[in-house]
């Protein structure tokens, strides 16, 4: 038999039965910058990341100015930045367009270490090898060196898009209607507090462990057919 | 758009006061996470799977959710459960919290690190688990995790102004309140940029040094 709910609690899950839809809202712009992000992400880590390793030095010298740049900061005071600066400077920017390339340089900036560290660590066999048979420096990175490095990049790559997702919260505060801004809405609107920021930490925690296991699905399926790093 | 460098200098007071509480929800935050991720590391460790698997759980939970989102749910939440936090509490113990989850990942890979030979002769000695870990285990486990731990120490100090979501008044708070004020926000949201950097950057580089004093040396 079961036992009837109690009066406080069906209170409690008519409300949330109200306020889930927007959370779920939330969620998808959540999703939405995060995608967006990751994309940013991953051809700033790529440019900044080969650039650090080119043979010129003012490109190595660009390269690191940018890492330094967005690693000394947090992305907080970055999307700020954007947000409230750039405009005043002639760059007018949505909070979307300015939340998107803020977390794509910020998390690049991680990224582009991850590739300099996977492409140095290849063996200087493979670079010798490729010398020996004559294949230019693109041909070089394109069939031998990247197929590599990216497996070992990949684990990292998934902690660094997990810690975007987590810098997604911080659109909220330019007004942005991600997952975080609509339970604050809720908590203004109905006063109530556990129930709403509890939802939204579980789809956080959802979300982050999809992405890790999407990545590790990634890496197995990237890894075949290479020796030494598959298992 | 102008510059305006008296502007600048006039509002440095009151960013000033910013900076003040920035350096200690850092500090005081660093101090949380230091030591409650000992004892989540210790914890995960213990063979009794009834602490070990629910604390690693939390820790994962902690990890994988934003600090913002933390920071409200202790800054909202705890008020209605009849516990008053002040921002300022509210936000170190947030940024405490939620570092003592990567530093506890820290100390684990540390202390995993420790060959089992050490563990042997601790018993082999006679030493009791308190004296094992205090005399044998952590001496030998700290040095090599210093440059992990810095690496955090100043990803926290980057992080503070988060805080400001929660009304504490650090630097980023006070430089917004300056801005929203005199409407300009070129200048101060700049500086507190520069000052970041200012603080990081050097940072970077003593970390480097940290690393090649410190880091084991099959790397």
């Amino acid at each position: 038999m079961r036992r009837p709910l109690s009066n406080h609690t069906e209170q409690v899950l008519e409300q949330w039965q109200g306020y889930i839809g927007l959370i779920l809202q939330g969620a998808v712009v959540t999703i939405e910058i995060t995608i967006m992000g990751c994309i940013v992400a991953l051809i700033a880590a790529f440019i900044a990341g080969l650039g650090r390793l080119s043979r010129f030095w003012l490109v190595r010298w660009m390269a690191t100015a940018y890492i330094e740049f967005f690693r000394g900061t947090s992305i907080f005071v970055q999307l700020f930045w954007a947000y409230f600066v750039l405009p005043l400077l002639g760059v007018p920017l949505s909070p979307l367009q300015a939340g998107v390339i803020a977390l794509g340089l910020n998390i690049g900036a991680y990224g582009a270490e991850v590739v300099r560290g996977a492409i140095k660590s290849i063996p200087r066999e493979q670079y010798e090898a490729c010398t020996a048979l004559n294949l230019t420096r693109f041909q070089e990175m394109r069939h031998v060196i990247l197929p590599q490095a990216v497996v070992r990049m990949l684990p990292t790559f998934g902690n660094n898009s997990i810690e975007l997702l987590k810098g997604t919260a911080v659109v909220s505060l330019i007004s942005l209607s991600d997952m975080t801004f609509q339970a604050q809405v809720v908590r203004a609107q109905t006063g109530s507090t556990a129930v709403p920021f509890l939802t939204i930490l579980l789809l956080y925690f959802l979300f982050s462990s999809t992405i890790s296991t999407v990545i590790k699905r990634l890496e197995r399926h990237l890894s075949r057919g290479l020796d030494g790093t598959g298992t | 758009m102008e510059w305006d460098w008296e502007f600048s200098i006039q509002i440095l007071p009151q960013l000033w006061e910013g900076v003040k509480v920035t350096i200690q929800a850092t500090i005081l935050g660093t101090m949380i996470a230091m030591t409650l991720g000992l004892l989540l590391a210790i914890a995960r460790r213990s063979a009794n799977e009834w602490i070990s698997r629910p604390v690693g759980v939390f820790a994962e939970l902690i990890r994988g959710t934003p600090l913002l989102v933390q920071l409200y749910f202790l800054f909202y939440v705890l008020p209605d459960l009849g516990l008053l936090l002040s921002p300022l509490t509210a936000g170190v113990l947030g940024l405490g919290l939620h570092y003592s989850t990567y530093t506890a990942e820290v100390y684990r890979t540390g202390i995993d690190a420790i060959p089992k030979g050490q563990w042997e002769a601790s018993k082999a000695t006679n030493l009791s688990a308190n004296q094992t870990w205090t005399h044998i285990i952590i001496p030998q486990a700290i040095p090599p995790m210093i440059p992990a731990l810095a690496n955090y120490f100043v990803a926290m100090f980057k992080e503070t102004p988060l805080l400001a979501a929660i009304t504490v008044l650090e630097l980023m708070n006070q430089a917004r309140s300056v801005a929203n004020y005199h409407y300009k926000y070129v200048e101060p949201m700049t500086m507190v940029g520069l000052f970041f950097l200012a603080v990081s950057v050097p940072s970077v580089i003593l970390l480097r040094k940290l690393e090649a004093r410190f880091a084991p040396s099959n790397s």
